[in-house]
């Protein structure tokens, strides 16, 4: 024991008395704790495009206390300030310091990325001006001015952030959206800390006890996306002044290929000093570019949604591939109608996808919601809304962003409360034809895709490929089944690709692409508040299918007009690389100059 | 001439000592949290402030304390242990959870931990169950009655999972030691220490080499030459037999797999030539030890790896210097020990400290409190605290061997058990000699459990040692 005590005498007559390295007295050297920032992980798109890097920035930073009068004019030139500016940024950190947000003893932030000559001019004078230095860091690099929404951007930590991950520290950059966001733990790295002696005048002394205390930072782990840069900017081409989604994603893994809001915007606007200017901009504009459209809006599926109601039905045994159901421009029972379009009547499975025929689902659904195997109609509904759920409806995905909307499904007891428990297969039609109270994201629209292709699963939705020494998360590679028999598929289908190809009445011909078994389903969302919204989900090509997807454009109409020729220029683009025949490149050229935002709605 | 003093006053030296510790360290919590932008001292929400309270109460329990019979505690010892037992189970099912470690109770603006309390409780156990009449270090039956005594709340302490106040429990091998539990444990314990430690730090391979050879040196001088020859020979033969299928078949397997066959094979031909020739009966013993020593430094390493949480042995890491990790786990050590290392001979001053404010060092007025000694107070008064609490260790020993009574005796040595532990971890865990394990430094470190745990089980001690001439058993 006695021992011990001696140890211990020892050991601290060494830290204290003998070691005079660790005593620097208060007032003649101080030590100074500088962080050694990591550079970001890079960013690369499937076919190793490099999308993200890095650029280096100079900060200046200050420790309060330290501070002594000095040139203030020098100063100011130094750094373009005008004394006005210096003399508000004076009083801000008074402000701060009072208020506790910085501390005199320690290094806080005084003005931000400097420029290189603005570097180089207040370095060379550092030594007039006590108690401040310059820190290097990185900002990122975007080298594409495409995919915004997809790798999100990166920005100071804030405050709520900061109390709950002690990681950080004030001003430390933080990826705040997409897969900045999502990959933080990945890309950032890992910051170090290097102790330097500094003398009265500000000066370095050389490291501090040679530098045995200090570490490297480590650099942030490189990823891959699934991302194809190529068609993403495609994409984006085709969705300027248009307002809606794209989602493409490749059935076999869920990797998503594609993922467009528009309107979008460069995502070299919100870096760094940029960013406190452009960003309320953005935030402002009424067609709210920040929002990502393609997996945070909710939109009814409309008529897409019909290949799901035939599943379920074909699954269920109420609907069998022949059954043939008539239609007189719609479906008319008790006082209500849904309106249907003129087509040859009456028509089976596939040809009532060809046609998206209204009155066809409408008996369909109701055969569902009316079966005699449920004791009543809560039942029923909540069997097919179990299989909506299964199908990754109404709940979040679990796609690599952490803002995904989970869209809507309704159960049974939603409708109890509202009509009071008296309702049934009739109050709720407009579900059979994927109106009323459904609403799916764009993700989710190009994920039921994705199932179709499959024939039957899917894999959960995700941007990440690759990550640097690691693993992808496990989840992804996750099969999903869906509960529908593998026979159920070859007529809906079937009905898609008659949709597509199936000649005259057919709803999707302009999706045809030469040589590619493109099947599809168009939609045509009811907007009470305008014009329908357009939409069109396929995949391509038939046997074996590379990609499936999803295209959405608000106010746009029948789904035929816009997102169908989109979706198809898309799957073109992406299968063959080219835009083949003349009647294709006028179409492309139709959509790549088509504006549903300035005025003119019309087709020319 | 003799004078039977039956009520002999209490021990004025450790009272004495006792004061000047809290003295000093609430001066020192004050320091800790003084800041000098906004110099103020009555603030009923700073630590200070609380913890002149919890000294108030802390006054409180030692009247209640020595105005006690001493019989009380030895009649209640096992009640005391009960309850803190239950205690420690509701914690477990109802406390809070704070820094990770779900052991506190909280009621309002108060916060309490049994953990701090249930020192003391298991100390009166065992100095009950040591004293019972009958009770020997020699019979099995008792060792596991003493070790189950310790084990219970230290089991509970560790699923809350506040694995450094479960660590003081180990603490009470010492006493039992003192109190006649034979040295081969002791030893034991303290090689197996070794052993492990070592493993986390050099091949496995390399330490059961390590300690094959010595076996082997010792077998050799011991006299069993000719079977031992054979034996190495045959163990031999087969690693090279297997190193060489290793090679070929490019297995991907750990070195120490293929030594662990040779050895096999060597000790199954000694053991054989043991009991067949009826020579060398020392061998199976060394035999023992060797197999004992290997399952350890495998097993030791599954600890490591799949037992221990990730903060755990990033810690342990940084401590043996397999890890640099200054702002993560090494952190506090590093700031902690250039807090103490910049106090220089006789420290910056009182309140000057720049090191212990602003949050440099975490944890600094609990944890680690010494910090702010080291830097304000320098060598000087670092140093001066490690010889008030060898004062007091020393005192408290010299106290317990004067006793008349068993219980008074192992409650006694518990008390300096427990002391010493907290003492060593605590100051050797700020100057980077020991692991970062978060326990109190007694009587220094902020916080109301803590402080109240080590005044009743210091105080109880010298009611027991004011009665000592009334208590026989």
């Amino acid at each position: 024991m006695v021992g011990l005590g001696l140890i211990f005498i020892g050991k601290l007559f060494i830290l204290q008395v003998y070691d005079t390295s660790y005593s620097i007295s208060a007032e003649s050297n101080t030590r100074r704790q500088v962080t050694q920032y990591p550079s970001r992980g890079l960013v690369y798109d499937r076919n190793g495009k490099l999308l993200v890097s890095n650029q280096a920035v100079y900060d200046v930073m200050v420790v309060p206390r330290d501070i002594v009068p000095f040139d203030s004019i020098d100063f100011c030139e130094s750094l373009d300030l005008t004394i006005e500016q210096l003399r508000e940024r004076f009083v801000q950190m008074r402000a701060d310091i009072k208020s506790r947000k910085i501390s005199t003893y320690k290094p806080s932030v005084f003005m931000k990325q400097l420029s290189a000559e603005q570097y180089g001019s207040f370095q060379e004078k550092l030594y007039k001006f006590k108690g401040f230095f310059v820190q290097g860091r990185t900002l990122r690099k975007y080298e594409y001015p495409s995919s915004a929404h997809v790798l999100g951007y990166v920005g100071e930590i804030s405050e709520k952030d900061l109390k709950n991950q002690s990681y950080y520290s004030q001003g430390d950059y933080v990826g705040i959206s997409g897969i900045e966001q999502t990959y933080e733990e990945q890309l950032r790295g890992k910051k170090g800390v290097k102790y330097m002696l500094v003398d009265v005048h500000g000066r370095e002394k050389g490291a501090f006890r040679g530098g045995r205390h200090d570490t490297a930072a480590i650099a942030g782990k490189n990823i891959t996306l699934s991302l194809d840069i190529e068609l993403q900017q495609y994409g984006e081409q085709l969705m300027k002044n248009k307002v809606g989604s794209i989602v493409a994603i490749e059935p076999a893994t869920g990797e998503i290929l594609s993922l467009v809001s528009a309107p979008n915007y460069d995502p070299s606007l919100l870096i760094g000093r940029d960013r406190s200017q452009n960003y309320p901009v953005l935030a402002t504009d009424s067609l709210k570019p920040l929002f990502n459209r393609a997996i945070q809006s909710r939109v009814p599926p409309g008529s897409t949604f019909k290949t799901i109601n035939a599943l379920i039905g074909l699954q269920e045994g109420t609907l069998k591939p022949y059954t043939t159901h008539e239609c007189f421009m719609g479906y008319h029972a008790r006082g209500l109608s849904v309106g249907c379009h003129n087509h040859e009547s009456p028509l089976n499975l596939s040809q009532s996808i060809q046609h998206s025929c209204n009155a066809y689902y409408c008996f369909e659904y109701r055969d569902i919601l009316d079966n005699p195997k449920y004791d009543n109609i809560q039942d029923a509904f909540d069997a097919w809304k179990d299989y909506l759920v299964r199908f990754g409806f109404g709940y979040r995905l679990g796609a690599d962003f952490k803002n995904e909307n989970r869209g809507f499904v309704p159960n049974s007891a939603y409708f109890d409360r509202h009509y009071n428990k008296s309702w049934n297969s009739l109050t709720v039609i407009s579900l059979s034809i994927g109106q009323g109270e459904l609403l799916f994201t764009p993700l989710q629209m190009t994920n039921m895709a994705a199932m179709l292709a499959n024939r039957g699963h899917y894999l959960t939705p995700h941007i990440i490929k690759d990550i640097e020494d690691e693993p992808i998360d496990d989840r992804f590679s996750e099969i999903h089944e869906t509960g529908i028999d593998l026979q159920h598929f070859a007529p809906v289908i079937n009905g898609m690709e008659l949709a597509v190809w199936g000649g005259a009445g057919s709803t999707a011909r302009i999706a045809q692409i030469p040589g590619v078994s493109i099947c599809g389903k168009t939609g045509t969302a009811e907007n009470p508040h305008g014009d329908d919204h357009s939409i069109f989900m396929a995949f391509a090509p038939k046997d074996d299918p590379q990609i499936a997807i999803a295209v959405y454009v608000e106010n746009g109409g029948f789904g035929a007009t816009w997102a169908a020729p989109i979706a198809s220029l898309m799957v073109e683009k992406y299968l063959t690389d080219t835009i083949s025949t003349p009647y294709r490149k006028w179409t492309e050229k139709r959509m790549l100059e088509g504006d549903l935002i300035h005025g003119d709605k019309k087709l020319q | 001439m003799v004078t039977r003093n039956y009520n002999k006053s209490i021990d004025w030296i450790t009272v004495g000592l006792y004061s000047l510790l809290v003295l000093f360290g609430w001066l020192n919590i004050y320091a800790a949290n003084f800041n000098p932008e906004n110099p103020v001292f009555f603030d009923t929400g700073k630590e200070y402030f609380k913890q002149l309270v919890w000294i108030g109460f802390s006054l409180v329990f030692v009247g209640m304390i020595l105005i006690t019979d001493s019989k009380f505690y030895v009649e209640f010892a096992y009640i005391f242990y009960g309850i803190t037992i239950l205690l420690l189970i509701v914690v477990l099912l109802f406390g809070k959870e704070i820094n990770g470690a779900k052991s506190w109770f909280e009621v309002g603006p108060i916060r309490f931990q049994p953990a701090e309390l249930s020192k003391m409780a298991t100390n009166l156990a065992v100095a009950r169950a040591l004293s019972r009449y009958g009770f020997s270090f020699k019979k099995l039956s008792d060792i596991l009655k003493a070790a189950a005594v310790i084990l219970f709340p230290m089991l509970l302490i560790l699923l809350q999972n506040d694995t450094g106040s479960a660590l003081v429990y180990t603490v009470f091998i010492i006493v039992f030691y003192r109190e006649g539990l034979t040295g081969y444990i002791l030893t034991f314990g303290i090689i197996a220490g070794i052993v492990a430690t070592l493993t986390l730090m050099i091949p496995n391979a390399t330490i059961i080499g390590l300690i094959v050879v010595s076996v082997l040196v010792i077998l050799y001088f011991k006299g069993a030459r000719a079977e031992l020859f054979k034996a190495i020979i045959a163990g031999a033969i087969l690693l090279g037999l297997s190193y060489t299928a290793y090679t070929y078949l490019k297995l991907t397997i750990e070195f120490e797999y293929l030594l662990m066959p040779a050895i096999l094979v060597t000790s199954v031909y000694l053991l054989y030539t043991t009991i067949a020739k009826r020579i060398n009966k020392f061998i199976p013993t060394y035999l023992l030890i060797l197999w004992s020593a290997i399952i350890l430094t495998v097993s030791a390493d599954y600890f490591f790896e799949d037992v221990l949480s990730h903060y755990q042995r990033t810690r342990i890491n940084v401590l043996l210097g397999i890890e640099q990790d200054p702002l993560g786990a090494g952190y506090n050590v590093n700031q902690s020990k250039i807090a103490i290392g910049s106090g220089g001979l006789t420290g910056k001053g009182y309140l000057q400290g720049t090191q212990t404010k602003f949050n440099f060092v975490p944890e600094q007025s609990t944890d680690f409190i010494y910090c702010t000694v080291g830097e304000e107070w320098g060598f000087a008064g670092s140093t001066a605290v490690v010889l008030l609490f060898l004062a007091l260790l020393l005192r408290l020993i010299y106290l317990a061997d004067k006793q008349h009574s068993t219980f008074s005796r192992v409650y006694g040595y518990g008390v300096a058990a427990i002391f010493f532990f907290h003492f060593a971890i605590n100051i050797g865990m700020t100057i980077g000699l020991a692991p970062v394990i978060g326990i109190p430094l007694p009587f220094f470190s902020y916080g109301g459990s803590s402080l109240w745990g080590f005044t009743l089980l210091l105080f109880v001690f010298l009611k027991l040692d004011i009665n000592r001439n009334e208590l026989i058993r």
